[in-house]
């Protein structure tokens, strides 16, 4: 793949002074998706604390999530790690009895070398149910990049065909007393697909996303094999040498590189699925790759446009101003863009230029398009600098963590909370509407306030 | 290694950073990896703050683990001191910089000689202390601070103020309901001619530190944030302090006399029995509350209380002693106060627990179930699902627990408040109850409700139809009882017999 430097776009870092959640947040939005799982978060209570309070009313439906509170012998090594981890996983098994226990590392774990990924295999043997380890550490990532570090792991964990087969000699009963009904209804779906070579989707979507691109993809004939990560750990996706596969969210980058290294498999680098114009690039981008002719997309896009006129207008001409701090960033300013929005800033915590290229392309093609000017990406922004820029140039619309966001609508400036939008449905044709929904929320709310007429209300206004 | 799922009091550095951005013009600056600046998102959702919260991040990276921190934080503190002029900057350690074993001290006294501002290290260890214990701890460093700095200049104030004077001191951002606390408290004092000297930390100014000495005595309203300022105050200047928590009638009465005795002995000449006497018979309604046919109804009527050392503990004093409510077991997870909360709520309740596993609770309670819980959200959602309603007394706590509306817990109208919440919280349950009773025998199935270990005894086809025309609210017990009658008398088998048996027998 050839890095694509697109012209225009300015590219800047700052000094990574901003606000964002810990990695580990992950767990919240993957136990629910992984239904046979367990997340097991090994670290302090400043990690526990984190989560008991991001997950919200989450955290009383019994999370398939605990806390390994390590105390002062387990940092003094007056504890054996293994003898602990052993005891803890033993109880979740006996309590729990999940398919699959996932060791998220911490910083606590990086700073006193806990040889995680070492002991793992061991207990792994001796306790009998797999353990992915995952180092989702607040040190080297961001927010996001907690699901992309957990999926890398998962991606060494996929079955090759040799095991999908013995999987099938176990369910042969199973297999003999619908066999007729299934081979036939099999043989029939085939048909409906174009022949080509295995695909698998990477990423964590809700069920219902997963249903909507699965099938969009289908009226291309193009059959998903697999997903990672699927609904059940037992049921994670076949992947072989030679396998495509291809990202449905900006965040994945490890992802990617592991299973281009590790499992060999070729990566098909597309704008991701997020807006219409998203979609279709990413659809039309995989049938490429498959020489297969995009049906019935123009139609497709045209018609989700004209039926979210209503909200594209609320949109139009306003500038967006992007703080920074879930990854989404790049395809979201994009899909704005499209809506005719100026974007002057799109903060982002790490750009990863290779598995974004396509984006980055699109984005500036957009700005093109558009006649928008081209934004200034922001790596590892500055809050502070970014809070100075926005007090300034007064934009309509600032998308932000909620750090931010309360001080910021009380000085009179719209925000929008970035969080929304990771745990909302904004992928796919299906989920425009609710996109724009989120986005423009903050503008139908202070437009049905705006004839009130107190819109700053604190003291000295403009002071950060 | 402990496995951990709900944590009552947090980390070390959310104390610190609750004391030093109750302060205004003070700076937090966390030695911490990006992410947990978590307090921020706090502060900004639950008390719907309009500034923004004075705190930032030192970054901790992988740069940082290669090299050290030094110059960034250094570099950091001096940047912020620019930026904002702060008074005062509170460089903040986290459970990481426990760890890293980095010179932090030797940071400040860098960073301190290129600022304008003051530069400190908070004195809290996260593997020693809780939030809780930081927060007190950080209260008293940074009097102490000033008070020493103060001293220094020669600009300590000589004398007390002229008329009979209070420092409020615990009054923080975050706390349960503290700023509704803060307005009773100041209107409580104004009702008794006590002149409000200085609050801290919340909305002070660290430059007024120094006249913390002219009050002439200090008010601890909260246990946990407060004692170890107001203990130094009194080891340093002789002030006394009053930790009475003003909490339901008796209490504030109790308080109140406190003050009357510690500002007389200095020379005031106050008497405020008919001002109590007139608060608790005309302004407060609690006490009439207590005599009317509604509080009669609840008599003997069994609660649990959880929470905090402050909230549990005069929870309990109020419904066992105001409105004689049955507190089977009162309970708090200051572990680390333990013998306190014992000996002010021994005799008021059967049982105490001691514990920061919400599982032992949750279990205590389905164990006990009560008619109401009062506790934190934690026992709210015990509550919701063994069907028991729950009022929220503690932290940790929710959004709703930050109300628009004035709800103090402390002084009169708290107590007010107060009552309007048990009564609720009971009536609530009652209701219940009430249509179930008159919606005719229901034939739902019987709901076990313990929360851990399900039954082992086998109730015949005829004895689980009796046991289901027993009204639902003490089926319950009914079931727990016949089955530890059973048990004891090693029968397998419950019949109507024995259900009948068993009830004569505990006159159940
Ligand atoms: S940043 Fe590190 S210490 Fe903080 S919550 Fe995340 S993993 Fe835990």
């Amino acid at each position: 793949m050839t890095v694509a430097q697109p012209e225009g776009l300015n590219f800047e870092c700052e000094t990574g002074n901003y606000h964002t959640f810990c990695p580990i947040s992950c767990v919240a939005w993957l136990y629910q998706k992984i239904e046979d799982s367990f997340f097991l978060v090994i670290g302090t209570k400043t990690c526990g604390y984190f989560l008991q309070n991001a997950m919200g009313v989450m955290i009383f439906a019994e999370p398939r999530y605990a806390m390994a509170e390590l105390e002062e012998g387990d940092i003094s090594a007056k504890l054996n790690d293994y003898e602990e981890l052993k005891r803890l996983s033993l109880q979740i098994k006996r309590d729990r009895n999940p398919s699959v226990i996932v060791w998220i590392g911490t910083c606590t774990t990086e700073i006193i070398k806990m040889d995680l990924e070492g002991l793992a295999p061991k207990l792994e043997a001796e306790i009998g149910i797999p353990i992915v380890v995952a180092r989702a550490n607040g040190l080297d990532y961001a927010f996001t990049q907690g699901e992309d570090t957990v999926l890398a792991a998962m991606a060494a964990r996929c079955p090759k065909k040799e095991v999908e087969a013995e999987k099938e000699e176990r369910n042969a009963i199973q297999k003999l007393l619908n066999f007729g009904r299934q081979k036939e209804e099999v043989a029939a779906a085939d048909r409906e697909y174009v022949d080509h070579p295995p695909l698998v989707l990477f990423g964590s979507l809700p069920d219902p996303v997963v249903t909507q691109l699965t099938l969009e993809l289908k009226k291309q004939g193009i059959k998903v094999s697999g997903w990672l990560p699927s609904k059940r750990y037992t049921e994670l996706p076949v992947l072989e040498e030679g396998y495509y596969v291809c990202g449905v969210n900006p965040f994945l980058s490890r992802t990617a590189t592991t299973l281009m290294r590790r499992r060999k498999c070729k990566l098909i680098g597309a704008p991701f699925p997020i807006g219409p114009d998203g979609t279709r690039a990413w659809i039309e981008k995989i049938c490429s790759v498959f020489g297969i002719e995009p049906k019935g997309l123009d139609d497709r896009e045209r018609q989700i446009w004209e039926s979210v006129e209503d909200y594209v207008k609320l949109i139009r001409g306003k500038t967006v101003f992007f703080m920074g701090d879930n990854l989404l960033e790049i395809s979201q300013a994009r899909f704005l863009i499209r809506c005719g929005a100026i974007v002057p800033e799109i903060g982002i915590p790490y750009m990863d230029k290779r598995y974004q290229a396509a984006e980055l392309k699109l984005l500036e093609e957009t700005c093109k398009e558009m006649g928008a000017p081209m934004p200034t990406i922001i790596e590892k922004p500055d809050n502070y600098n970014q809070l100075q820029r926005i007090h300034e140039m007064q934009p309509d619309l600032v998308i932000t963590g909620m750090a931010h966001a309360n001080p910021l609508e009380a000085r009179g400036i719209n925000t929008k909370w970035s969080v929304e939008f990771t745990f909302a449905q904004i992928h796919g044709f299906t989920n425009t509407r609710d996109l724009l929904e989120l986005a423009t929320r903050p503008l139908r709310r202070n437009s049905n306030l705006k004839d009130l007429g107190w819109d700053k209300l604190v003291k000295e206004a403009a002071e950060v | 290694m402990k496995l951990a799922y709900w944590m009552y009091a947090g980390p070390a550095h959310i104390g610190t950073l609750r004391v030093a951005s109750s302060f205004k013009n003070v700076h937090a600056i966390m030695h911490a990896p990006i992410g947990d600046d978590y307090f921020n998102v706090m502060r900004s959702m639950l008390e719907r703050e309009r500034n923004y919260t004075p705190v930032t991040t030192s970054v901790v990276d992988r740069n940082v683990l290669a090299r050290g921190s030094q110059e960034k934080v250094v570099d950091n503190i001096t940047r912020k001191d620019k930026e904002e002029n702060p008074d005062l900057i509170v460089l903040t350690p986290t459970c990481t910089s426990s760890i890293l074993q980095e010179d932090l001290e030797n940071f400040v006294d860098r960073a301190q000689m290129d600022s304008k501002g003051d530069v400190m290290l908070a004195d809290v260890n996260h593997y020693r202390v809780n939030e809780l214990q930081a927060a007190d701890r950080t209260l008293e460093q940074i009097v102490e601070y000033y008070i020493k700095k103060a001293r220094k200049k020669g600009n300590l104030p000589e004398g007390k103020t002229e008329k009979p004077s209070v420092n409020i001191i615990g009054m923080s951002t975050l706390g349960f309901h503290n700023q509704h606390d803060c307005i009773e408290l100041k209107r409580l004092m104004a009702d008794l001619g006590v002149e409000v000297n200085e609050v801290i930390p919340e909305s002070a100014s660290v430059h007024n530190l120094q006249n913390l000495p002219r009050a002439w005595f200090n008010l601890v309203p909260y246990r946990e944030l407060g004692l170890m300022a107001a203990k130094y105050l009194e080891k340093e200047f002789e002030m006394p302090y009053i930790d009475i928590t003003p909490m339901g009638v008796v209490e504030t009465a109790r308080c109140i006399r406190k003050i009357q005795q510690v500002i007389n002995a200095q020379g005031a000449n106050v008497d405020y029995e008919e001002f109590i006497d007139n608060q608790t018979r005309f302004v407060s309604q609690a006490a009439w509350f207590s005599r009317s046919i509604d509080c009669q109804n609840l008599t003997g009527k069994k609660a649990v209380v959880f929470g905090d050392n402050t909230h549990a503990a005069a929870m309990t004093k109020v419904l066992a002693r105001e409105m004689g409510i049955h507190v089977v077991m009162a309970g708090t997870y200051c572990k680390y106060d333990a013998d306190w909360f014992r000996k002010e709520v021994s005799e008021y309740c059967d049982e105490v627990l001691i514990s920061e596993d919400n599982g032992e609770i949750a279990d205590a309670i389905a164990r006990i179930e009560p008619s109401a819980i009062f506790g934190t959200q934690m026992e709210r959602h015990v509550g919701k699902r063994l069907s028991i309603p729950c009022g929220v007394i503690a932290s940790p706590i929710h959004i709703q627990n930050f109300p628009i509306g004035y709800k103090p817990f402390l002084g009169y109208e708290g107590t007010n408040q107060v009552a309007d919440l048990v009564y609720n919280s009971f009536t609530l349950g009652m209701e219940d109850h009430l249509l179930e009773i008159f919606g005719g025998h229901d034939t739902k199935e019987v709901i076990h409700k313990g929360m851990s270990a399900d039954s082992d005894l086998n109730w015949t086809k005829e004895a689980r139809a009796e046991l289901n025309k027993v009204p639902g609210f003490v089926r319950g017990k009914v079931k727990r009882n016949t089955e530890k009658f059973a048990r004891e008398r090693n029968l397998s088998e419950i019949s109507i017999e024995v259900m009948y048996a068993a009830k004569e027998a505990v006159g159940a």
